[in-house]
C-alpha cells in the first residue's frame, strides 16, 4: 500500500475553499469591503483590514508564473508520482496557485504559458486543483 | 535619524564542535559543548552569561542552558524564528539587549543532528511559520525547501538568463574553500562537470546545488562594547538588520519571487554601518542552495537585480577574487549549522584567525541569513582591534 499524501486540516477561514474543491469549484476570497481578491484563504484584507469576506468562483484561467520538475521524493506519499511538475499559476483574478501540471512536457514550459485549472480526486475525499496546458 | 547599534556590541567568543555526518552526541550536548568553547574563547566563564537566544526551531530552549550551566540570574531570553535567517537575526536581538544594558553577555547557541535524525521535509512541516504551505501546498506535492525555492531560481533563469554553469561556479567555489578547512565535511574536489552530472533533485537544482545535512554545534557570545574591551579578541558589530519579504508565509503570492527579505534589510544594515557593498572585503552568505547566493548578492547591492549570475563568474567569489564568499565552505561544503558556522567564520576573518582561508587585511565583512520562505538577516562587522 502506498503512503498517504499530506492531508489538509481546514480551518474556520479555509473550510469554504476545501469544500468548494470537493464540488470541483475553485473558490477565492474577495474582500467584502474593497473587493480585493486574495489567496490563500485568511481572515483579513491586507488593503483595507476588513474582516468581511465573500467567496467568488475563479475563471480557472491562468498563466504559468514559474515551475519545477520534482525528481526527489521528499515526502513518501509522492514517491510513485516522481518526476512531476509543480506549477506556480497566476490566475486571471490576479492571485496565484501552486499545483501539479497534468500534461506537461518539461522542455516546452515557459513563462506565461496559458493553462487552465482542472480537478482530480487524489485520495478518498481529497480533491485538488491541477493545471493543464491549453 | 535611524536607530543605530553601530559600535554598541561585539562578538566576543565563538565555539564550534567537529562537523560530521553521524554522531553519537545529542543535539543538546553538541550545543553545550560549542557554548563552553565560545565562553572560553571570550575569556569568560559560564556564570557570566545572563542572556540566551537559542535557535527557535532547534532541540534546546533557554531553560536547558540555565539548567546545564547552573545559571543563577538570566535576565533576557528570546527566540528569532526565521529558519536559516535566525542566527544572524539573533545577533540583532542580542545587540539590542546588551546596548540597553538589559544584560551583559548573551549566548547564541545551536546544535543539530541534521544528518543523524529527521530530514528537512519533516522538520519544516513541523515549523509554525510553514502552516500556510502545509495546508495549501503540501497536499499537491511541495513542502521541502528545495521544492519551494526551485521556482524562484527557475523564474530568475527565465527572466535574466541565469545559467546552470553559474550555479556550478558557486558550488565549485564553496568546495574549493572547504578543502582549505579541516572542519569541513566535503574534502573531495568538485568540477563544473561533476556539478552538471549530479542527480536532479528539483529542476533546476541538482544534488550539488543543495546544502548538506550534517551534525554539529556552534555558538557565539555577544557583549556590550564597554565589556567587550576586556575580552580576548572582540569583533565589533557595525550594522545589523532583519528583513521580511512581502507575503512572508508563502512564496507563491509574493509580488516578485526573485527578491528576498534581505533586500529590505541590506540598506538598513549598510546605513547603520556607514559603509557600502564596495567596502566589503569578505562575505559569508547563507547558501542553502547555489541560487540563493546569486540572489542575495543582488539583494545586498553588489550588483543590479538579474546580474548575480554574471557576478559569480571568473573567480570573483573565490579566495583571491574581488569578493571572497564563504571562505569556510558554507552550508554547501562545510556543514549545515544553520549559518552559525558562517557567523563563526566571519569572526575568524575579522580577527585574522581564518588560517589558510584568511582574506588578507580584511577590514569589513558581512554575514547573511536566509530562511523560512524568504526572511533575511545581515550583520556587518569590522576588524578586531
Ligand atoms: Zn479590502
Amino acid at each position: 500500500m502506498s503512503a498517504a499524501r499530506p492531508a489538509p486540516e481546514p480551518t474556520i477561514d479555509s473550510k469554504p475553499y476545501w469544500d468548494g474543491l470537493k464540488e470541483r469549484r475553485l473558490l477565492l476570497q474577495q474582500c467584502g469591503n474593497c473587493g480585493l481578491v486574495r489567496h490563500y484563504p485568511r481572515p483579513m484584507c491586507d488593503a483595507c483590514h476588513s474582516l468581511q469576506v465573500q467567496w467568488i468562483e475563479s475563471s480557472r484561467r491562468g498563466r504559468l508564473y514559474s515551475w519545477t520538475e520534482v525528481h526527489h521524493p521528499f515526502v513518501p506519499g509522492f514517491r510513485e508520482e516522481i518526476p512531476y511538475v509543480m506549477a506556480t499559476v497566476e490566475l486571471a483574478e490576479g492571485v496565484r496557485l501552486q499545483c501539479q501540471i497534468l500534461n506537461a512536457d518539461p522542455d516546452a514550459l515557459g513563462l506565461d504559458l496559458p493553462v487552465e485549472i482542472v480537478f482530480r480526486e487524489v485520495q478518498d475525499g481529497l480533491v485538488l486543483p491541477f493545471a493543464q496546458v491549453v | 535619524m535611524a536607530a543605530s547599534l553601530n559600535g554598541k556590541a561585539a562578538v566576543v567568543g565563538i565555539g564550534e564542535t567537529a562537523y560530521e555526518r553521524g554522531t553519537d552526541k545529542s543535539a543538546l550536548a553538541l550545543q553545550l559543548e560549542a557554548s563552553l568553547k565560545a565562553v572560553a574563547d571570550a575569556g569568560l566563564e559560564p556564570k557570566d552569561i545572563d542572556g540566551i537566544l537559542p535557535y527557535a526551531s532547534g532541540a534546546a530552549v533557554a531553560e536547558d542552558f540555565i539548567t546545564n550551566f547552573g545559571l543563577k540570574d538570566v535576565t533576557f531570553s528570546a527566540t528569532t524564528p526565521m529558519g536559516g535567517a535566525s542566527c544572524v537575526a539573533a545577533i540583532q536581538a542580542a545587540a539590542i539587549a546588551v546596548a540597553t544594558g538589559l544584560c551583559r553577555n548573551v549566548l547564541l547557541p545551536i546544535g543539530r543532528r541534521g544528518y543523524s535524525d529527521s530530514r528537512v521535509a519533516s522538520r519544516v512541516a513541523a515549523m509554525p511559520q510553514f502552516h500556510v504551505v502545509s495546508e495549501f501546498e503540501a497536499p499537491s506535492g511541495t513542502i521541502a525547501p528545495a521544492q519551494l525555492y526551485a521556482p524562484m531560481a527557475r523564474r530568475h533563469m527565465e527572466l535574466y538568463g541565469t545559467t546552470a554553469d553559474q550555479f556550478a561556479e558557486v558550488a565549485v567555489t564553496m568546495r574549493r574553500h572547504a578543502m582549505l578547512n579541516d572542519n569541513a565535511i566535503m574534502q573531495k574536489p568538485m568540477t563544473v562537470e561533476d556539478h552538471h552530472a549530479s542527480r536532479m533533485i528539483c529542476d533546476p537544482y541538482r544534488l550539488f546545488d543543495c546544502c548538506l545535512e550534517s551534525d554539529g554545534g556552534a555558538a557565539v557570545v555577544i557583549s556590550g562594547a564597554d565589556r567587550a574591551a576586556d575580552t580576548r579578541r572582540p569583533v565589533p558589530i557595525l550594522g545589523v538588520a532583519e528583513g521580511h519579504p512581502d507575503s512572508p508565509s508563502v512564496i507563491t503570492q509574493r509580488p516578485d519571487i526573485t527578491r528576498l527579505g534581505l533586500a529590505k534589510a541590506a540598506p538598513r544594515a549598510f546605513g547603520m554601518a556607514g559603509v557600502g557593498p564596495e567596502d566589503v572585503d569578505v562575505a559569508e552568505i547563507y547558501d542553502c542552495f547555489t541560487w540563493t547566493v546569486v540572489c542575495q548578492l543582488e539583494d545586498l547591492g553588489f550588483c543590479p537585480k538579474g546580474e548575480g549570475g554574471a557576478f559569480v563568474e571568473d573567480g570573483r567569489i573565490g579566495l583571491g577574487g574581488a569578493l571572497p564568499v564563504n571562505t569556510h565552505g558554507g552550508l554547501l561544503s562545510q556543514a549545515h549549522i544553520v549559518g552559525m558556522n558562517h557567523v563563526c567564520e566571519l569572526v575568524k576573518q575579522m580577527r585574522g584567525e581564518a588560517g589558510r582561508a584568511q582574506v588578507a587585511d580584511a577590514e569589513i565583512g558581512l554575514v547573511t541569513g536566509y530562511g523560512d520562505l524568504g526572511d533575511g538577516s545581515l550583520a556587518i562587522m569590522g576588524a578586531a582591534a
